[in-house]
């Protein structure tokens, strides 16, 4: 039944006819690689083509981030608690990779309840997690931060770097730098915040969308009716998750993330600051807060030389543009975090696109 | 800061060949590190293979096994996929200070039946203790010497050539990951450790000359032994995502982790690269024992794209499978 299907979308995929060049940017990060570990980038029509935008959390968080980080970490000790991901990405003059080689003890965990349990486990050491994501990881954070309150732990906290996705893309739209025909939009963050939250992109700036979920036949499918909306000039927001997302999206969710975080300004990789689109800590749960229990001064922040990241993260470039691309820039010896990170647009064209 | 080790310098990857070469190649010789699983030998008109191995991992106790039965049954597996009996094994332990005694004599035991099962004999070792906090409770290490008493010369792999799987992959690497962070939704996950063998023996002694080549895929998984094969070679190997025997449990805990199970450790299986005609075959004579009861044909060689592995997908598309550098970590989201 379902290779049926399966074999049936792919066939029409496939043999879509536009009638002109649609281009269109995935604004997740897991739909990036899925697009390609699928194997359903290999199927489109020519003509189509999939812009990598500002979806990978990693990819995102400017270097001053991970320089406080290991800043902290230097001056107090503390253990800290990161996702994989953030290991082996460079910061300005460091990584984590190396500062835990040089024995700074840094811990991978997967989820922000594994680091309060270390909290928990090791009462004589403060334990810092380093809280980088989307709205999809946001209440697991907030909802630590409510659990760690509540129990009184005093030796956790968080250092606060999550991002909201709908203003980075309106940032986008509205600096206009590249042509973007539709969207297709992250599945797990709408199923968060919901389908209303990204209306505003097919009502004031005239571009359609569809909610997709990350199976092959969620991506076919997604692909199908957004081409076929851009191609008829149809400005609406489709969304073919209905399985997991929900117009007013996960209400509790979001009550929850509201209860610790509030809206701030904060700096992207490659965008600069954007009103409204960062996380920060509000002051009830400020005890928690690893950048105000810890002022330090990080080095002044510098970029790798050459590195085009942002650009690729504006959607202005595909990662081989990028002349460190595949050379001085591997998976191996990460130059950039787009290709570091399992959802970063370099490494996943690196692992699947070598052809 | 000087160049350090990092984690990926044991990984099995990239960065793991370039120090191989760079530092110890370098100093000890061509002869003395070869790709192979053991060094084949000649000693006395006899031929002989013979592999090392050490075992770290933590916790020392999951699910299917423990780092006893990781230590025989590596080691064993070892000489097995060069077409080797293995004979002898050594056990080398490095015990950490306040390690239970209870917990040595479960992994001890584990080994000795491990050893029972897979017909091999423990004739030598040795112990050191080390002080509280310089090992993580105990290491082993095992070497062994196996017989080889037909040809282990390996055949030219050629486009057409079936490859084989003996079973499910990525069982032991993701029930390692699930355990190591308490993962909740890992039930019914378990290592699928075990020796090798009798299995290959099986497959050995009646497809003598079709069998082309055998390697277990532990650290790296399927998709690493597959790039070995095709690196640098004017062949490819294609496999088919469909035929990919894998557990739902481990498919589930890989989708939320973002793991590929192609890349994720096997510490009971093997790639067997074989003459199609005869691939069928082989496959009923895995079938036939315990260990390759799920074994299928997973792909073939082909000239495609010389130098590479890739898959094609249940849509019909097609992507490289790389030679990865590093464990895989699992994403944010």
């Amino acid at each position: 039944m379902e290779n049926e299907l399966i074999k049936k979308l792919a066939a029409r995929l496939k043999a879509l006819r536009l009638e002109r060049d649609v281009r269109v940017m995935e604004v997740c990060g897991t739909h990036t690689t899925e697009f390609f570990r699928t194997g359903v980038k290999d199927l489109f029509p020519p003509g189509l083509e999939l812009v990598d935008g500002p979806g990978c959390p990693v990819c995102v968080t400017p270097n001053d981030f991970l320089d406080r980080a290991i800043e902290i970490g230097k001056r107090h000790n503390p253990v800290i608690a990161t996702f994989g991901d953030m290991v082996k990405v460079p910061s300005s003059y460091s990584s984590l990779a190396k500062e835990k080689a040089a024995g700074m003890d840094i811990r991978i965990v997967y989820s922000p309840l594994n680091a309060l349990d270390l909290a928990v486990e090791n009462p004589g050491r403060e334990v810092i997690f380093l809280s980088v994501g989307f709205e999809t990881t946001a209440p697991a954070e907030a909802a630590t931060l409510i659990e760690a309150k509540k129990r009184n732990i005093r030796n956790f906290s968080i250092l606060p770097g999550n991002k909201l996705t709908p203003p980075a893309v309106e940032a986008l739209l509205a600096a206009g730098e590249t042509r973007i025909d539709g969207f297709i939009l992250p599945g797990h963050v709408s199923a968060v915040i919901g389908v209303g939250a990204w209306r505003f992109i097919s009502e004031t700036y005239g571009r359609p969308c569809v909610v997709s979920g990350f199976d092959a036949p969620d991506l076919m499918m997604g692909m199908i009716t957004l081409a076929g909306l851009v191609v008829k000039g149809k400005n609406e927001t489709i969304n073919q998750y209905t399985r997991v997302v929900k117009e007013e999206g996960n209400r509790t969710a979001v009550e929850i993330m509201n209860r610790v975080f509030e809206p701030s300004d904060t700096s992207w990789r490659g965008i600069g600051v954007i009103p409204a689109s960062g996380l920060a800590i509000r002051k009830d749960f400020a005890d928690f807060d690893a950048s105000i229990k810890f002022p330090v001064t990080p080095p002044e922040p510098r970029e790798p030389k050459g590195c085009r990241c942002g650009e690729l993260l504006r959607g202005l470039i595909a990662p081989p543009e990028c002349s460190l691309y595949g050379k001085a820039c591997t998976p191996e010896d990460p130059i950039g975090p787009c290709m570091v990170s399992t959802e970063g647009p370099c490494a996943a064209y690196y692992k699947y696109w070598s052809k | 800061m000087g160049k350090k080790i990092l984690p990926g310098h044991g990984s099995g990857g990239k960065l793991m060949n370039e120090m191989i070469d760079s530092v110890i190649r370098a100093r000890f010789g061509n002869e003395s590190v070869q790709l192979d699983d053991s060094a084949i030998l000649s000693v006395g008109g006899a031929k002989i293979a013979f592999t090392t191995d050490t075992f770290t991992i933590t916790p020392i106790f999951f699910p299917g096994g423990d780092i006893g039965t990781l230590a025989v049954n590596g080691t064993v597996n070892d000489l097995a996929v060069m077409g080797a009996t293995p004979l002898f094994l050594s056990c080398a332990l490095v015990l950490e200070e306040g390690l239970e005694f209870e917990d040595l004599e479960r992994v001890l035991d584990s080994m000795k039946s491990e050893a029972d099962r897979a017909g091999v004999a423990i004739v030598t070792g040795d112990t050191k203790v080390v002080p509280n906090g310089k090992a993580d409770r105990i290491f082993i290490n095992t070497s062994g010497i196996g017989l080889i008493e037909g040809l282990a010369q390996r055949r030219e792999i050629e486009p057409g050539d079936a490859i084989i799987v003996s079973g499910t992959i990525g069982d032991h690497g993701m029930s390692i990951m699930a355990l190591r962070n308490s993962l909740s939704f890992s039930r019914g996950l378990s290592s699928d450790c075990a020796p090798l063998n009798r299995m290959i023996r099986a497959v050995t002694d009646q497809f003598p000359k079709s069998v082309k080549f055998m390697r277990d895929p532990t650290r790296g998984g399927v998709a690493s032994v597959l790039n070995e094969i095709v690196k640098g070679r004017q062949i490819s190997a294609r496999l088919i995502e469909a035929n990919l025997p894998v557990r739902e449990e481990v498919r589930g805990v890989c989708g939320i982790l973002g793991i590929d199970p192609l890349y994720a450790a096997n510490e009971g299986k093997v790639v067997i690269i074989a003459r199609k005609t005869d691939a069928e075959e082989i496959i009923k004579v895995l079938k036939k024992t315990p260990e390759g009861r799920d074994a299928a044909v997973i792909g073939e060689i082909n000239r495609e794209f010389p130098g590479k592995a890739y898959i094609e997908t249940t849509v019909g598309g097609r992507r490289i499978l790389p030679l990865l550098t590093e464990e895989q970590l699992p994403r944010i989201c």
